[in-house]
């Protein structure tokens, strides 16, 4: 399995703040790599860098085997990414929309109404393709943001909380088609919904105040926890640590 | 140059699928009509040419396009799509002038909406066609320049009120640049040469010049390396944002 993103020593900081301290993993095709944390822990602001939407106060990305600040170009060509919120263009139509995304992404003319048809199936846009995204629903907007980061079949997805503010039904749906798509890419998520972990990641990685804590296989995550710990009590250990420190 | 017109063309689309277009040409073509009939009197000068339409396009300008501009980057960046479009496989630069383009192009139709001024004057008179051409190339041009600052400041701000404010205040200072009430403040403390440079970042004078059918290549030079600098300033501030 080849190593498709490599994080070294990672460090972002924001004036005195420090939103990530020297995170380090390397991610193999195949794998799914949960990001947990709490609120402000960093999940985002590492994304952003491995996207190169922000640049690192210190340390290096690569993602294929590039240096994301020396090809910055190359490497939002392997990257299919989802922004927390998915931010949309509201004006333009779904089937605009997808058109604009796949010339960026310099999908092939020949190829371009293959893949628009793809996602489209892949994620059930058939209704919404002429309606101006502003006007759909919050589950479907996130279908189109989810449409827009795998219309290129990249490398490299990653989805900052790709399921937030959908219903039981989407999440799933949502967490299948990651499923699906598991085996051919390298996948992050940013959640902090620990049942999604369970259910999609093959890697958990906790985060808090910027510094990776954990990073496990979610199975476990459990493991060295008193008997009958679920998920939520290894997090809040984790993450505040003894509970009675923070009141 | 492919990607930077896939961005040009969505961002046209974008000003046609919303009211914005349709209330800015309108207005723009209201507020031309009225300035050059009523304010510049067209029909009493007794001569026929378009000097009285495009005397007031600075002054035009001056308002309207600040309103085109401030969206430029503020509205990306106040709704998160700055970070879709920056993590496309595009650089910072081809974002800003595909940007800038789609906004002048748009600004070019709303001129050549104007047409029926010259159908006009040409029925009334025999009009020098030529000088007219030259003026409105060079308005293009000022409208360009105007666009350019605007599209720099509002790559600074989230907040669309705040680069439309700023934008008429700059671009205020270049309009009136070689006007006595610039030129008195700094007369009686600066050297003649320094006066003559300040007059010279006029976009009044340098527009005039090129309406009075002379097309002169300095100032055409001009309002493209204005153009320029105010969109490398573009570059500079996005990418700056990056390391924040």
């Amino acid at each position: 399995m080849s190593v498709l993103i490599e994080v070294d020593r990672l460090t972002k900081s924001f004036g005195p703040f420090i939103a990530v301290d020297d995170i380090s993993f390397s991610l193999k095709r195949g794998e799914v790599l949960g990001f947990l944390g709490p609120n402000g822990a960093g999940k985002t602001t590492t994304m952003r860098m491995i996207t190169g939407f922000l640049s690192p106060t210190k340390g290096n990305i690569s993602v294929c085997g590039h240096d994301v600040s020396e090809y910055p170009i190359e490497i939002k060509e392997k990257i299919g990414y989802v922004p927390e919120g998915a931010p949309l263009y509201g004006e333009m139509t779904v089937m605009n929309f997808l058109k604009f995304i796949a010339n960026i992404r310099k999908i092939p003319k020949n190829k371009i109404n293959d893949s628009i048809h793809n996602v489209i199936k892949k994620l059930g846009l058939e209704l919404v393709l002429y309606q101006q995204v502003e006007t759909l629903s919050k589950g479907y907007k996130r279908r189109v943001g989810l449409s827009q980061a795998i219309i290129h079949d990249p490398d490299v997805l990653i989805l900052d909380e790709p399921t937030d503010g959908l219903d039981p039904n989407q999440k799933h749906e949502v967490r299948k088609l990651i499923k699906e798509m598991a085996s051919t890419k390298a996948i992050i998520i940013s959640t902090h919904i620990l049942e999604e972990v369970d259910a999609v990641c093959t890697r958990a990685m906790i985060i808090a105040k910027g510094r990776m804590i954990v990073d496990k296989s979610p199975k476990d995550l459990l493991i060295g926890s008193p008997e009958g710990a679920s998920l939520d009590d290894v997090f809040r250990t984790l993450t505040i640590g003894n509970p009675g420190d923070n009141l | 140059m492919k990607t930077m017109l896939s961005i040009t063309k969505r961002e046209v689309y974008g000003y046609f699928a919303t009211p914005v277009a349709y209330v800015f040409i309108v207005i723009f073509l209201i507020m031309s009509g009225l300035f050059t009939f009523y304010m510049g009197s067209f029909y009493e000068r007794g001569q026929a040419d378009l000097t009285s339409f495009f005397d007031w396009h600075p002054w035009l300008y001056l308002f309207l396009i600040p309103a085109i501009s401030m969206r430029l980057w503020a509205e990306e960046r106040r709704n998160g799509t700055i970070e879709l479009l920056m993590t496309l496989p595009i650089s910072v630069s081809q974002a800003v002038l595909g940007k800038f383009l789609a906004a002048w192009i748009f600004t070019a139709i709303s001129l050549i909406l104007t047409f029926p001024m010259w159908i006009t004057v040409n029925y009334l008179g025999d009009p020098d066609n030529g000088t007219i051409i030259a003026s409105y190339l060079g308005s293009l041009l000022m409208a360009g320049g105007y666009l350019a600052i605007g599209s720099c400041i509002s790559s600074l701000t989230k907040n669309q009120v705040i680069a439309f404010v700023v934008t008429i205040a700059v671009c205020f200072l270049f309009t009136v640049s070689g006007m006595p009430i610039v030129l008195n403040f700094f007369s009686s403390w600066t050297p003649q040469a320094l006066l003559d440079t300040i007059a010279s970042f006029s976009f009044i004078s340098n527009f005039t010049d090129l309406t009075q059918g002379v097309i002169d290549i300095r100032n055409i030079i001009y309002f493209l390396s204005l153009i320029i600098g105010a969109l490398t300033l573009n570059v500079i501030s996005i990418n700056s944002r990056k390391g924040m």
